[in-house]
């Protein structure tokens, strides 16, 4: 189980408080899409992917970026219990979705360049390493139901 | 996995407006990696890996250098790389992320989605080209 320090916390939940979830979903979703295409595989109903302007472009993909980090808001909220609080969401990326868990630890590494795109100087190594933990701990909750 | 001219031209393009910073990105990402991944010490158990260290400066250094030479010798990696040190992690996937975080941060605008996938695709390249020497 993953541990965050109080220091991990406070880094955490006050980078959190200044992210725009809607734009940063969007970013994140797309980018992730770009770098590593075959991730476009689990969204062919989302239509134009054709390029990276009209995957960014792609409202489908802004909506469902929006409501994947609007998900890790959970996390955030409940930094000690990311098993509990993923618990049916992994079940549902198992069974319905068929997402390869290294997905998840692909796209928590595109979220991280992106947060470093929007904060620039802040995004110290220390609150980058915080982050980190976030996104391995969300990527295993999220793998933890599959079988 | 090979680099397209897209990709060789947007690591170019890139690559030419860090100048001489690239120095100091190559160690700032060396400390990230060691912060957030702690195993990647395990590896530099002979460095002195306190804040400011002169060896990881160095060594930051030498993977700047390393990165330039290979940027102008895309077309032919394994030769351009065969001199480095036969002693490379096969957890190179850490520094690449770290590195990606480092220019992220200081060239926000100039990473754009094709330009991250072309860097991304590149120290990929390297990576892999440093680790095979293991096999």
């Amino acid at each position: 189980m993953v541990h965050f320090t109080a220091e991990e916390k406070s880094s955490i939940t006050s980078t959190w408080g200044k992210v725009n979830v809607e734009e940063t979903g969007g970013e994140a979703l797309g980018r992730l899409l770009v770098v590593y295409p075959w991730t476009q595989r689990f969204f062919d109903s989302f239509g134009n992917l054709s390029s990276a302007s009209a995957i960014l472009g792609n409202p489908k993909v802004k909506a469902h970026g929006k409501k994947v980090l609007t998900s890790l808001g959970d996390a955030v909220k409940n930094l000690d219990n990311l098993k509990g609080t993923f618990s049916k969401l992994s079940e549902l990326h198992c069974d319905k979705l068929h997402v390869d868990p290294e997905n998840f630890r692909l796209l928590g590494n595109v979220l991280i360049v992106v947060l470093a795109i929007h904060f620039g100087k802040e995004f110290t190594p220390e609150i980058q390493a915080a982050w980190q933990k976030l996104v391995a701990g969300v990527a295993t909750a999220l793998a933890h139901k599959y079988h | 996995m090979a680099l397209s001219a897209e990709d060789k031209c947007n690591v170019k393009e890139f690559w030419e407006k860090l100048g001489e910073n690239t120095k100091v990105y190559g160690t700032e990402a060396l400390v990230r990696t060691f912060l957030s991944f702690p195993s990647t010490k395990t590896y530099f158990s002979h460095f002195d890996l306190s804040s400011g260290s002169l060896e990881v400066q160095a060594h930051g250094k030498k993977v700047a250098d390393a990165l330039s030479l290979a940027v102008n010798h895309m077309d032919d990696l394994p030769k351009a790389l065969s001199s480095l040190s036969d002693l490379h992690a096969h957890k190179l996937k850490f520094l690449s992320h770290c590195l990606l975080v480092t220019l992220a941060r200081h060239h926000p605008g100039n990473l754009n989605p094709e330009v991250h996938a072309s860097l991304d695709k590149f120290l990929s390249c390297v990576a892999s080209v440093l680790t095979s020497k293991y096999r």
